[in-house]
């Protein structure tokens, strides 16, 4: 079982977006997401920085994947898509149909992201046809759906969203720019101030979610460290840690290391069992 | 412009039609769509019955396959399309990409509609279902501004359905999580967002908790006109507040009462009505205001203007009584 880290969801200042990267540079990581994949609005890092961050990351030997937008409402976004499709460098990420469009249209190979609808094998096959070389199992679904897929082994690899909050959807409006009394077009990049997203709990105190702009992302922490080795003889390629800091890139390192960890108290595991998402199984 | 209405049965069904809808969408009692609840939908038999009475009276009626098969459930979705074909319905609903593709090929006469919950928001998605399936229509997501539709539409190699009334989904449809991190259902896989049995409401004092799967998503008091739990109309608290609030939206309805002109402009085919899940009365009310104000658009659409007393009958039946024109609206967003 390989490790991989998946792309940034927050939006982090643009000096702890490099430094972060600097460190996943030194890391033992072999594969690499990245790229802005929840707002068109957080310029800060642009395209291009992230170009430059995927040619130091093949520098020091990994391998590289630029990952795209999850929900593209404008015309505007899509010849923007379009090149980052066409880089000629780097296999992409489609997390909307509109890159699968795009990446079949120019014959690029790519990876379908966890926010593309595969729920089957047929579905998974028809985007093999189309250049699939790689997909993300979508969050909500479980180890046993997963061995299904996988037999008999496909052409493609399987990955799993391992570790990390989980993305469990997108809107039009942005939650946090709503929540600072903000309107999304004057938004002041509310959500820079929120390295983690905000913190949603239940009038009980209850971690329910986490909003990140116009994304809503699970409180707990998903957790399948426990799993590993069963996804490893289902025939899953790779383990993804989504990192929300700096603390993740050591998370990825122990695992490659072949250190084993105990579930944390607060992490979630359900749809691993296919009960529901936020529940933590023993 | 046609009015597209929601039939959970066969009495919301003449109820639609009696009213004014020019076709109903219905759905198969199983888990093949995605408002898959206890005493709605159509058996085969029934779908006949629906049929029958649809073509008497020359409108249309579509069926909705526009759930995800599961491996090895395959065939059951297969079959629902197998029998929508032999039904002589007007078009199917579909999402998944797999059916889309079953569809195609074995019944390329059988026009395909593109379901909302493939989640299809802009030109590259709309352009590439066309050309691999040869989709007829697409349901557009309620995530697009009113701007970003008639943007669309301009170019839409397909024709364009929109959401007019009902309740309000803020997340991009068929990408929405929220309910099977709660529950372990969704409507993606089990059919219904935020299932009935999973849902229980405590009173306490003045207060009535609504929990859903145990998980206290409002409290609210007794008196207090609330909508259907779903997670993202909960009431919750953040680590700066106190008070707790409706973070993501509150109980409301979409309504588009106001938007019938810059929609006919832009050159939508088709408003849908949401509420498979709710009764015939319901059905029959919503469809007469909507059937109203068409009618009143097409007599003179310079002076068409929404009226006060349609707006009042359709805020009863929302929910929280009030309605939005939701992600339509920029400032909503």
């Amino acid at each position: 079982m390989k490790i991989s880290l998946g792309p940034l969801m927050y939006c982090w200042p643009k000096s702890d977006v490099y430094a972060f990267y600097e460190k996943v540079a030194d890391s033992n990581i072999p594969l690499v997401y990245l790229g802005e994949t929840v707002c068109t609005r957080r310029r800060q890092v642009k395209w291009s920085d992230y170009l430059a961050l995927a040619k130091l990351l093949q520098a020091s030997g990994k391998q590289v994947v630029l990952s795209t937008m999850a929900l593209i409402e404008n015309s505007s976004e899509l010849p923007e898509l379009r090149k980052q499709v066409a880089n000629g460098e780097f296999m992409v990420e489609a997390n909307d149909m509109a890159a699968v469009a795009i990446a079949q249209e120019l014959n690029q190979p790519f990876v379908c992201g966890p926010s593309i609808n595969n729920y089957n094998r047929a579905t998974l096959d028809k985007m093999a046809t189309w250049g699939m070389q790689r997909f993300v199992m979508p969050v909500d679904l479980s180890g046993e759906w997963l061995r299904q897929v996988l037999t008999p082994s496909p052409s493609y690899e399987a990955e799993v969203i391992g570790y990390g909050h989980l993305p469990l959807a997108h809107s039009a409006r942005c939650f946090t720019a709503r929540l600072k009394g903000l309107t999304k077009d004057g938004c002041d990049i509310a959500c820079a101030q929120y390295p983690r997203g905000i913190l949603a709990q239940t009038q009980e105190h209850q971690p329910l979610l986490r909003l990140n702009g116009i994304q809503t992302q699970s409180a707990s922490c998903c957790d399948l460290r426990q799993q590993l080795a069963q996804m490893e003889t289902m025939g899953v390629s790779w383990f993804r840690v989504s990192p929300y800091s700096q603390d993740c890139i050591s998370v990825a390192n122990a695992l490659i290391a072949g250190e084993t960890a105990p579930l944390t108290a607060d992490a979630c595991n359900g749809y691993w069992f296919n009960e529901a998402g936020m529940r933590r199984v023993v | 412009m046609e009015l597209l209405c929601p039939a959970g049965n066969l009495a919301s069904l003449k109820a639609a039609l009696n009213a004014g809808a020019d076709a109903v969408y219905v759905g198969l009692k199983d888990d093949t769509n995605a408002r898959s609840f206890a005493g709605l939908n159509f058996t085969p038999q029934k779908l006949q019955e629906a049929a029958h009475l649809v073509n008497s009276c020359k409108r249309k009626f579509y069926l909705t396959i526009n759930t995800f098969p599961q491996p090895g459930q395959e065939k059951r979705w297969y079959q629902a399309i197998d029998l929508a074909a032999e039904s002589g319905a007007h078009g199917l609903i579909v999402a998944d990409i797999s059916l889309l593709d079953y569809a195609h090929q074995h019944y390329p006469e059988l026009p395909l509609h593109l379901s909302v919950q493939a989640s299809a928001t802009n030109l590259a998605a709309l352009s590439f279902y066309q050309q691999q399936f040869n989709i007829q229509r697409a349901v557009l997501p309620r995530v697009l501004s009113i701007k970003q539709v008639k943007d669309l539409a301009k170019t839409s190699p397909v024709d364009l359905e929109v959401f007019a009334f009902g309740s309000l989904c803020i997340m991009a449809e068929g990408r929405c999580q929220l309910s099977s991190y709660v529950t372990g259902e969704s409507p993606n896989s089990g059919g219904s967002c935020s299932p009935a049995r999973h849902v229980r409401w405590q009173e306490q004092g003045n207060s009535r908790l609504t929990r859903l799967n145990d998980v206290l998503i409002d409290c609210s008091g007794i008196n207090e006109q609330m909508g259907y739990p779903v997670v993202c109309k909960g009431r919750y608290l953040t680590e700066d507040t106190e008070a707790p609030q409706f973070l993501l939206e509150s109980p409301t309805s979409l309504s588009t009462l106001d938007l019938i002109p810059e929609l006919a402009a832009a050159g939508v085919v088709s408003l849908k009505i949401e509420g498979r899940q709710r009764s015939p009365a319901y059905v029959e009310q919503v469809t007469k205001v909507w059937r109203a104000a068409l009618d009143k658009y097409l007599a003179a659409p310079e002076r068409y203007q929404a009226q006060e007393n349609w707006q009042a009958a359709l805020a009863k039946v929302s929910e929280g009584q009030t309605t939005t024109l939701g992600a339509y609206e920029r400032s909503w967003q």
